[in-house]
């Protein structure tokens, strides 16, 4: 059959032709642009019109960027220079970046403190972030929150360091009375943690000197140092508050239930601001005359009171989500309580929350700016208050303001990534 | 039934805590510091430098309070307040005295409780507007947008105003004065309108300040003082002659330069019974006899106070119109110290 055509056909390639490149069109940079952004004539009119007008903020906003002033002691400086020209008048931050990262009281030669108990946090939180990290980490974040409040406040090391005992003890007084019964064992716990802070808080109001840091009021906490005290503070207490509160509110014992719901409903029916206000204006009616009641833990209880309610709702969802197979597997395995909720329920419960809890944690976060309608001086407090107030600085604004935009932007920013990370390390898609 | 019980016996609690509280000015010496109540900032008037030192008109008085109380013009912890938590601060004990450009207003004197002292500051409401409108009343401003600060008098002067001449206006609320300012610049507002101290202090932070005319018309009293809770009168008697010394030192030309020399005695009687060289008016306000010249002392009389913080040399620029003597035709006119 071949033979018959090989006498036909004048010519016959033996070999492959060498692969061409695609078209132009079909290749690298142009072909991804024609997908990408030319893709019909509705894209490219849409891409057309997004290049102009980022064209047109990178022309409007570069100058001011690039003619900005760093060095001048006022605004009316500034002008000055400038003679009209765009040009941000970014010497605000240069001269007052201490008062928007530390607020205007705390003494400037103690600013390594907070700092140093930033870098600890970041290092002391990477294991429960991290879980392929070393766990003997965990025993640092646990240290954390005491180390944290002598850098902070100041003031002798033995009062954290008292009430750190008064939780070892406690723990222990637990774990040797446990077996006769759980309450038993929080009652124990409970009375030895109070006579170890009754008895330390003499000790250490004696030895008030022992390695004692400057004290520093809770009124002289400001700038974002603030907003990240209360930010840390309030999520990580509302953590277990709201996982308890979602526990008692699915339970079977009608007291604790009722407490929980109307708590969470209560708290939930009302503004943060309404209970902001509460905490600064009207509990100071409430109280002795005189009475000091640190302002910043007022807020901390409110705001934490207001954000665990909200989580707890969010784990509530969680705890709703799962199979009711899961709870029978438990009881079938003849697990208690407190053995399947540890085990089986709430990793999985948790799992399925991640996404709204940290939908909350990043929310709370940015609320805590909201203490500046109460004359705390957080970022945003001291920025609407002294700042905008001095003689020098009264007229900038886009500078402080993209200045407070950029900083929280950071910290809300690497929450969500890492909630993102944390989901696809754990997979809580049902595939 | 029960529920205005409830309320009552809270009040009846509220009050009780407010009679324990008697005795202000031996709460402040025992406790070696005055709380002093003070705005979160305003131009001029009170804000924490770059040091973070408070300073200010309103800051002064406090200082000079503390002064003459403690005799150290750094013994104040200063208690920052907004317009809205000002008065609840004080109601509770938190402060023991205001003084943040409070209005002197009939209400918060009977109503709320409260005693002004005195006042340091004659101020009224007025209208700023741009150049360009070519506004030259406030009664042309029909149908404007008006940015004002909540919670304050001025809210309630400007419905006032825009009744009684029968126009209307679109109100644009706000809550501080440094939120009106990027605002009534890119034109979210008209016209903005506050006290006329506040009103020159804005203008005078503006790029280009020719471009704003302040409209002749003040419609409103605005007397700004210090104030006390009702009921602690002796407490009160030293928060009022503290100012009336700033102003009585400023008239018969006592001054932070020649205090010393002065307080050795003179020739004129005022001024010795003032100092404390002669007489024993220290003693009856429960003070040291020296306590106005610590007073004065702790930044000068009134009219120095003046000059250094809100005066015409400073980025504020007010002139000092009501607020001069009443020997320069002015409103201040301190009461006999005899």
């Amino acid at each position: 059959m071949s033979d018959t055509h090989a006498q036909t056909v004048a010519y016959v390639r033996e070999t492959m032709l060498p692969e061409l490149e695609p078209p132009a069109t079909e290749r690298g940079v142009i072909k991804w642009m024609r997908e990408n952004l030319f893709a019909g004539w509705f894209n490219s009119i849409l891409t057309i019109f997004a290049a102009y007008v980022i064209y047109k903020i990178v022309v409007g906003a570069l100058p001011w960027f690039a003619n900005g002033i760093w060095t001048t002691d006022s605004l009316a400086e500034c002008r000055e220079i400038l003679q009209g020209a765009t040009g941000g008048c970014f010497s605000v931050l240069t001269e007052r970046w201490n008062q928007l990262l530390f607020g205007f009281k705390y003494p400037d030669d103690q600013y390594w403190r907070p700092t140093l108990a930033f870098v600890v946090m970041l290092v002391s939180i990477a294991p429960v972030l991290f879980s392929h990290l070393p766990r003997k980490m965990l025993i640092l974040t646990g240290l954390f929150p005491f180390v944290a409040f002598w850098l902070i406040w100041g003031g002798t090391i033995l009062a954290p360091l008292v009430a750190l005992l008064g939780f070892v003890a406690a723990y222990i007084a637990f774990k040797k009375v446990e077996h006769q019964s759980f309450a038993m064992g929080l009652l124990a716990g409970l009375i030895t943690a109070i006579v170890v802070w009754f008895v330390g808080g003499f000790v250490s109001g004696a030895a008030s000197n022992v390695l004692a840091l400057e004290p520093v009021a809770s009124r002289d906490m400001g700038g974002f140092m603030l907003n990240m005290i209360l930010g840390t503070v309030c999520v990580s207490l509302s953590l277990p508050i709201g996982i308890c509160l979602a526990l008692g509110r699915q339970s079977d014992m009608p007291i604790i239930k009722w407490i929980c719901v109307v708590f969470i409903e209560f708290i939930r029916g009302v503004p943060l601001i309404t209970l902001l206000f509460v905490a600064n204006v009207v509990l100071a009616y409430f109280l002795p005359p005189g009475t000091n009641f640190d302002l910043i833990v007022r807020v901390i209880i409110m705001i934490t009171a207001f954000s665990s309610a909200y989580i707890a709702e969010v784990i509530r969802g969680g705890l709703a989500a799962l199979p009711r197979g899961q709870y029978e597997a438990a009881d079938s395995l003849g697990l208690d309580y407190a053995q399947a909720t540890r085990l089986i329920i709430m990793p999985q419960a948790l799992k399925i929350s991640i996404p709204g809890i940290v939908n909350v944690a990043v929310g709370l976060f940015k609320d805590t700016t909201l203490v500046s309608v109460i004359s705390m001086f957080d970022l945003v407090g001291m920025i609407r208050g002294p700042i905008l107030a001095s003689t020098e600085w009264n007229g900038v604004y886009w500078e402080l303001w993209g200045f407070a935009v950029f900083v929280f932007f950071i910290v809300c920013y690497g929450i969500s990534q890492y909630s993102q990370w944390l989901e696809r390390q754990l997979q809580t898609d049902h595939r | 039934m029960n529920k205005s019980v409830f309320l009552g016996a809270l009040t009846v609690a509220g009050l009780a805590a407010g009679a324990a509280a008697a005795g202000t000015l031996d709460d402040v010496k025992a406790r070696g510091k005055l709380n002093c109540g003070v705005v979160t900032g305003l131009v001029g008037f009170g804000a924490p430098d770059a040091n973070g030192e408070w300073q200010g008109f309103d800051v002064a008085v406090c200082r000079a309070v503390a002064a003459a109380v403690l005799g150290d013009p750094t013994a104040v912890e200063f208690v920052p307040t907004t317009a809205k938590t000002r008065f609840t601060a004080l109601a509770s004990g938190e402060i023991d005295m205001l003084a943040r450009n409070t209005t002197w207003t009939f209400s918060r004197d009977v109503d709320l409780k409260f005693e002004f002292v005195g006042i340091n500051y004659y101020d009224g409401q007025g209208f700023m507007v741009p150049k360009e409108l070519g506004v030259s009343s406030a009664k042309e401003l029909d149908g404007a947008t008006i940015c004002i600060q909540t919670g304050t008098t001025t809210e309630l002067n400007l419905a006032d105003f825009f009744r009684k001449n029968n126009i209307s206006y679109e109100p644009v609320p706000i809550e501080t004065n440094a939120e009106a300012q990027p605002l009534y610049l890119e034109g979210a507002c008209d016209v903005y309108t506050t006290d006329a101290s506040g009103l020159a202090a804005t203008r005078a932070a503006f790029e280009n300040p020719g471009d704003h005319v302040v409209l002749p018309e003040i419609i409103s009293k605005e007397p700004l003082g210090p104030l006390v809770r009702h009921g602690d009168n002796d407490w009160g008697d030293v928060v009022r002659w503290t100012l009336n010394a700033l102003i009585a030192a400023e008239e018969y030309g006592v001054t932070s330069a020649n205090l010393e020399e002065m307080s050795a005695g003179t020739d004129n009687p005022e001024i010795n019974r003032l100092l404390g060289s002669e007489g024993t008016l220290g003693e009856m306000l429960g003070l040291s006899a020296d306590w106005a010249k610590q007073a004065i002392a702790a930044g000068g009389n009134y009219g120095e106070l003046f000059e250094k913080t809100i005066g015409e040399n400073t980025p504020v620029g007010l002139a000092r119109g009501l607020n001069a003597q009443w020997t320069d035709g002015g409103l201040l006119y301190a009461p006999p110290f005899r």
